[in-house]
Formats: C-alpha cells, structure tokens, sequence
C-alpha cells in the first residue's frame, strides 16, 4: 500500500512548525500505524533526512505513551483503541493521511508529533492517590463493596492516560481524564477516605494548568480509546460539589469554590 | 469596557467603578511558564478565580431558570393567537408588569441572563485559549452536533434578545419611543404591528430555529453538570430535552405564522 503522509514537523518547543507532504510506498495492510511510520522514518534515515518524532511504548494498547491525531481523530478512524492497534488496512491505497499531534496549551509540543504531557503528572500529584498504604491484601469480604461500584471504579481504573480526550475536545478540556481518576477511587472504600480533598485539589490543579471548560460535547467520550464514559465526568461534578458545601472552611489547599 | 495594558499581564479587562476602582474582570498573565497560556486561577475578586465546575454549575442553574422562564412567556405570547381583539393578552401583560412577586422575579431573571451570558462568554475565552494552535483537519469527534456551536446559537439570541428589549420593555420604561399612535404600555399593540411587518416575521421564525438549536444541547446539558447522569433516567432528560428544544421554538414561532398566513 501507498500513501501520501502531510505530517507537522516542528524543531523544538520554541519553533515555528509547519505540516510538510511525504510519500510512503510499499506498506503491508497488515502492519501497525506505528510500524508504517517506523518504515517510514527507515526510508528518511535511508535519504539522509530527520526521522518524524513520535511517542510510543508498549505498542499493545495498555501504556497511553502513543497519541496522534490522524484525519482529524486522536488515535485514528477506529473506536476504542490506540493508535498502534490501529492498522493500516483501515485505510485505502492511495490515501492521503494528514497527522498532527494533540493540541492543547497544557501540551506544548516538544518535536514534530511528540507532546509534553506532564501536565497529566501534574494533576495525578494534586491528589490522584491513597496517602496511607493499605498494607498486605486483607482477607475475601473483610471490606465489602457492591460489585456494581468495583465495575464502575474498574471501568474508569481502565484509563491509560494518553490524553485523547483532551485532544478530542473542542475546549482541550481534561474533564474525562481527571473525572476517571477522581472516580475510580471515590468508588472504593479505600479511596473514600481522601475523595473530598482529592477532588478540589485535582480540579484546582486541572483549571491552573490551562485546560479548558467542560461543554459536555461527548467527544471525549466518543474518542477514548479505553471507552470511559461521561458519566465519570457527572460523577465528579457530583463530588466537587457535595466536597466545596462540606468541606470545613480553610482545611483543604484546593482554590476557592 | 476599556482594556487597558499593565505590566503583569498580557490582556486585561476592567469595568470602571466609582472613583478610582475598577474591577478586574479578565486578566491574561504575562509569564511563559511550561505552561504557555496559563489562566490566572488565584482567589480574588475575579470571575475566573472561581473552579471551571463552580462556573458551569452556575451556568446550568441559570440556564434551567431561563428554560422555565421560556414556558411562562410562551404561555402568555399564546394568547396573541385568540380571537379577543387582545384582551387576555393585555390582561396577561398587566398582571406580569404589577404584580409585585413577578416583579421581584424579574430581578432575578435579568440576573440569570446577565450571569449565563458573562460566565458563557468567560468559559469561551478560556476554551479558546486552551487551545492556540489549530487542527488542520478537526471536528470528526463531536456526537452532539449542535453542542459545537453554542457560543454562536447564543449570540445569536443575545442580539435578538437586545432588538426584543428596545421593541417592547425600553419602551415600557421610556427609554425608547413607542410607535406613532400607541400607547408605551399597549405591548398588544406593538406586537400586532411588528408581526404585521413581514421581514420581522420571517427574522422572529428563523431566530426561533436557531433557539432550538441552543436549548437541545443545553437542556440535557445542564443536568450533566449538576451531576444527573444515570442510567435510569439520563434517556428520559434527553427525550425532554429533545421534545422541549422542537416544541418551545415551535410555539413561538407559530405566532408569526399565524399573522403571516391567518391574519
């Protein structure tokens, strides 16, 4: 298979990019969109030229380390998957293939499709956590939990990180991100105890970094590759809320209301 | 609303008080920190100092007021379409402009657009700035078409909203001249003769098209800020939300219509 790649290239966080049109030929339709770019960046260290900068890791759908925007959709025309389960028998011969990497102005782009996402550390800090350790595994049933809240928590746990939401919102707003973290541990006991600071903290550390509002378009959503739901995002809404009424007044370092 | 330049920050806007205070309302900082555009988020006396959830909370609430307000005024711009030569409507009309209780209301209902008008203007700001770089090809994501252009349905009615003031509650005030031979309180009159004017019809009608637009986002929208999202009711909100945006448009605009093709 060929195809026509318009790829943005930028030097580093401070250069001007600019989206540049290559060719790539002879791609299997069996291999990754990672591994197409591989093959490619192996044709232009071949020409003597940069290779395209991009992130990947594990490179089986579970790290949130690869990104890209591809014709117009972070991860690609598939739904829930990444972008290196993405395969390029998705695609037709010929086609032309436009990639950018995630815009937002808490990602700044580091080289070409690669972004600093250390913002998303940045929140996890803010409280992200359980402060105490919870020891060794406690006997079956010593703490009980309704299944229906250990699928919930299981299904926003099920978030990797990689930021498509943020990319796929017309607001770069990181609210399905943060809401997943938030509710899988404010399902849980365990995660009960701190659920109150943890959720203005995050949110406080969400609106300093730049992202934008929530207008509950759904795309993110529609774009994760780990199919988070919305439903996460009314959740932490949900305990925003209840934590600003509740909470005492000057306990929590979180930002105002 | 004057912008001026300071030194510590890029933008800043302020509204003029009495004497030398002035109320910042929007500051864009001056630091390139990692983060290039970052908000301003201390506490203070600004509008943005305020969580992005707290700012779409009161938006949702407003917003749901504005909703329940729509019914009432299309309950009582219905009664144009008796054949009473105005009477009820009038008698409507008196009713919603002495009542005491409806007065204070009113305070409350100029109170809700001006705070769903300046914390949707604010979020846009901010939305816009989270992301100052472009996508070459955007926009395959949305499930919710209309929820992509809200800021644009909503200055849209904005504008409709300022003509509908000088057209009927200025000149109950005085602020405005009322037309040639009506009196500033006969709102029945006034009607009669805007629908009367066919381009004012047609603009009424095509105004109401972009309403539904708005409120078919907004209706289901604001309970998922609220944090109403569930299993059992969600696609009930949604069905209302639906039925509300293509009925509540509907009915106004069926008073044009009515003086178009009846009248």
């Amino acid at each position: 298979m060929d195809f026509t790649l318009k790829i943005w290239r930028q030097k580093n966080a401070k250069a001007k990019g600019k989206f540049v049109t290559y060719k790539v030929k002879g791609i299997s339709d069996s291999s990754s969109f990672l591994e197409m770019l591989d093959v490619f960046n192996d044709q232009q260290v071949t020409k003597g030229e940069d290779p395209v900068v991009f992130d990947h890791d594990c490179r089986e759908g579970i790290c949130g380390a690869c990104s890209l925007y591809i014709n117009g959709r972070p991860h690609g025309p598939d739904d829930s998957v990444t972008t290196c389960q993405l395969h390029m028998r998705r695609f037709k011969d010929g086609d032309t293939i436009v990639i950018e990497p995630w815009r937002s102005a808490a990602f700044p782009v580091i080289r070409d499709l690669m972004i600093d996402r250390q913002a998303f550390d940045k929140i996890i800090q803010a409280g992200g956590f359980i402060s105490v350790n919870t020891g060794g595994i406690p006997d079956a049933n010593a703490i009980l939990i309704p299944k229906q809240n250990a699928d919930a928590s299981m299904d926003a746990a099920a978030c990797i990180g990689c930021g498509a939401c943020v990319a796929a919102c017309k607001n770069a707003s990181a609210m399905l991100f943060v809401a997943a973290k938030v509710s899988h541990l404010a399902l849980l006991p365990q995660g009960r105890a701190e659920a109150s600071a943890r959720v203005q903290a995050m949110v406080a550390k969400m609106d300093e970094l730049g992202f934008g509002n929530c207008t509950n378009t759904g795309a993110c959503e529609a774009e994760c590759p780990k199919d988070i739901s919305i439903e996460n995002i009314a959740r932490m809404n949900r305990e925003f809320l209840g934590a600003k009424i509740g909470s005492q007044k000057k306990t929590v370092k979180a930002g105002g209301f | 609303m004057p912008s001026s330049l300071n030194s510590n920050s890029i933008v800043s806007i302020f509204v003029p008080l009495a004497g030398n205070q002035k109320y910042e309302l929007f500051s864009l900082p001056n630091q390139v920190l990692p983060v290039k555009y970052q908000i301003n988020n201390r506490m203070g006396n600004k509008l943005l100092s305020y969580s992005s959830i707290t700012k779409k909370i009161v938006m949702a609430l407003a917003g749901l007021f504005l909703i329940t307000f729509l019914v009432i005024h299309l309950a009582i711009n219905l009664l144009l379409l008796l054949n009473d030569k105005g009477a009820a409507y009038s008698g409507a009309v008196e009713f919603m402009t002495t009542n005491p209780l409806i007065k204070i209301m009113e305070i409350f209902l100029f109170g809700g657009f001006a705070v769903h008008i300046l914390i949707g203007v604010t979020i846009q700001i901010q939305n816009w700035m989270a992301r100052p770089v472009r996508y070459k090809v955007e926009g395959f994501s949305h499930l919710s078409f209309f929820s992509k252009y809200m800021i644009h349905t909503g200055a849209i009615i904005f504008i409709f909203l300022c003509v509908h003031f000088t057209n009927f509650y200025f000149v109950k005030l005085g602020w405005v001249n009322p037309p040639a031979g009506v009196g500033k309180e006969d709102f029945y009159q006034m009607a009669n003769l805007l629908f009367a004017d066919k381009f004012y019809a047609i603009l009424y009608i095509v105004l109401m098209i972009f309403l539904g637009f708005h409120l078919h986002h907004a209706f289901q929208s604001a309970f998922q800020t609220l944090g109403l999202n569930h299993t059992k009711y969600t696609p009930f909100i949604k069905a209302v939300s639906t039925f509300y945006s293509v009925v509540v448009p509907l009915g106004f605009a069926s008073i044009p219509l009515f003086y178009i093709f009846i009248k």
